[in-house]
């Protein structure tokens, strides 16, 4: 049984709202979710879902109105577990006026590193986000995406055992999203853990051991990514191509033509009917793939439930 | 307490970065002005005029950048959420807020002391030599010094739990009421209620009394400042302000960012 890195117990927070605060808000509902030791946990779930109130709530930036978390077996209000702690926060911004070294060293200095472990430490996570030719300049001059390199780099200076990262892909160019992509499977090799919360949902299914759907403040569901959109399969698809001028037949009547070739979806009892088919007709078989559901579809779908429920909410109580 | 150092260090940093010491080319240029003028109009008294001009230009340029700055040191940092990569530190929120203050306070004393220098060297361009009385110039922007402490601190702890506008409005007010805390003290209207009287009284020991800190008449008139008085005033501020920052961190400790 592995250890957990992180333990979250029945968090909620509300927030206050409206005339005099008396109205209350709630942004997250009861959340209780668990990450192992060393595995990589995407946070996933649209604007406003409660990913990053969950993250601030760990990183004890907001405080809950109930429940308990844990990082590493200790309270989060604990501030020593801080030293095992890395984090990006969505959006980073940074003092301006400091250059990325200045920055760095300012936040080594807190893990108590000497000056020389600082100076090496700096030196090595420049290197690691590609940020060594604009270490001198002031982050006042850094695009998006530098700032975000930046805020990587201070997120795993001391090489903390648990790294959380909200929105780490954000503002990021294909070679940068890229290049966190291979951060983070480089942290899961040195056995770390890793949360994070992304929009990009190709990015989770590529990265993730496992994944935690949040929509409107509840969370809907854990596990594997593959778990979590189910492991049966929703169909067949054949890609095929007709040679010589195409004879008609049933099959080809269903399919999408793109250029030469033709796509057609057929249900897992029909395939060997369909095969059958296509080669009686001369069609020469590109591929067979089982249809799933993506990570998205998924995603999409729980969101546009949750949608349809709240509205339904909204009409009954008119 | 080394943690507070880290933020304290940055703090001046900042300030020095983002130009704040560039008052003292305004006030050098003051005391230059000054110094042409005095030796034209003010036969005799040289020595008054601009030690009360330096005083005050002293007071009110650290009263300006206590009061703008030290709201700003908490709030700046939440609404631009540079607070957010340092919080996730192992870094408890007291030290933050105490590493803030010390930051601002060197910051103050280095713009104190320059503007000190910069008044005796008026002072000597207009009667060399210096006395040994002039010494007493020293204590009164010593005292400055604290007052602009205190001002801080209460910038600070307003800066916790309101806007930045609001705070300033607090500040500059407790200001204000510091300045009459003593004739609040002393007040005794012909048909006051003996209870409003009293209640006036409460709230002037509570008020920080700033007429403690202010000793440009008596220096500027050549006289000294009693060892004991500057003794009364240092504790006087090391308590106040050891009061107001625990409040601050108070509020602080359970304040949600956005």
């Amino acid at each position: 049984m592995p250890s957990l890195a992180i333990e979250i117990e029945n968090l909620s927070k509300e927030y206050p709202h409206g005339f005099l605060n008396l109205k209350k808000k709630m942004s997250l509902e009861n959340l209780n979710m668990q990450v192992e030791s060393g595995e990589v946990f995407g946070f996933l779930g649209p604007n406003g879902a409660g990913k990053s109130t969950t993250i601030k709530l760990l990183m004890r930036l907001i405080f809950p109105t109930s429940g308990t978390a844990r990082i590493l077996g200790k309270p989060i209000d604990d501030v020593s577990v801080h030293e095992d702690i890395g984090y990006l926060p969505e959006q980073p911004y940074f003092y301006d006026y400091l250059t990325a070294v200045e920055l760095l060293d300012y936040f080594a200095r807190f893990h108590g590193l000497t000056a020389n472990d600082r100076r090496e430490r700096v030196q090595k996570m420049l290197r690691k986000v590609g940020l060594e030719t604009a270490k001198k300049m002031q982050l006042r001059k850094y695009s998006k995406g530098m700032l975000q390199r930046v805020g990587m780099a201070q997120a795993i200076l001391h090489e903390p055992e648990v790294v959380v990262l909200d929105e780490p892909m954000s503002g990021l160019d294909p070679l940068g999203r890229r290049e966190v992509r291979d951060i983070i499977l480089e942290l899961k090799r040195e056995g770390k853990t890793v949360l994070f919360s992304t929009h990009i949902l190709s990015d989770a299914e590529m990265l993730c051991d496992r994944v935690g759907v949040i929509v409107g403040g509840k969370l809907r569901g854990v596990g594997t990514p593959g778990e979590m959109v189910g492991i049966q399969t929703q169909g067949m698809e054949i890609l095929f191509e007709v040679e010589g001028p195409a004879k008609r037949f049933p099959l080809l009547e269903r399919a999408t033509q793109t250029g030469e070739r033709y796509r057609v979806e057929v249900r897992e009892a029909e395939l060997y009917g369909a095969l059958d088919e296509l080669k009686g007709a001369g069609a020469r078989i590109l591929s067979v793939a089982q249809i799933k559901q993506t990570l998205e579809e998924f995603f999409m779908n729980l969101v546009e439930t949750d949608r349809a429920q709240a509205s339904a909410v909204e009409v009954s109580g008119k | 307490m080394k943690k507070a150092w880290i933020v304290a260090t940055n703090t001046f940093r900042e300030a020095v970065r983002d130009r704040v010491l560039y008052n003292l080319v305004f006030f050098a240029l003051l005391m230059m002005g000054a110094a042409i003028l005095v030796g034209q109009i003010s036969i005799g008294i040289e020595q008054t005029v601009i030690v009360s001009l330096g005083l005050a230009a002293i007071s009110v340029i650290g009263l300006f950048i206590a009061v703008f700055i030290g709201v700003g040191l908490v709030s700046k940092e939440m609404d631009k959420r540079t607070l957010y990569a340092l919080l996730a530190k192992p870094v408890k929120r007291w030290e933050f807020l105490l590493g803030k203050f010390a930051g601002l306070v060197m910051t103050l004393a280095v713009n104190t002391a320059a503007m000190a220098l910069g008044l005796y060297a008026t002072l000597w361009s207009v009667k060399h030599p210096l006395v040994r009385s002039d010494a007493y110039v020293f204590v009164a922007v010593y005292l400055i010094l604290l007052k602009l402490a205190l001002i801080v601190a209460l910038a600070m702890l307003f800066s916790c739990f309101t806007t930045p506008f609001l705070a300033i409005l607090f500040t500059g007010g407790m200001y204000v009421a510091g300045v009459f805390a003593y004739d609040l003290r002393t007040i005794q209207g012909i048909n006051m209620n003996p209870l409003t009287v009293r209640m006036l009284r409460g709230i002037s020991y509570l008020l920080p009394n700033f007429q403690n800190f202010n000793m440009t008449g008596a220096v500027a008139h050549e006289r000294g400042v009693p060892a004991s008085l500057v003794w009364h005033v240092t504790l006087y501020t090391a308590v106040y302000c050891a009061v107001v920052l625990t409040g601050a961190a108070l509020v602080f400790s359970r304040r949600n960012l956005k």
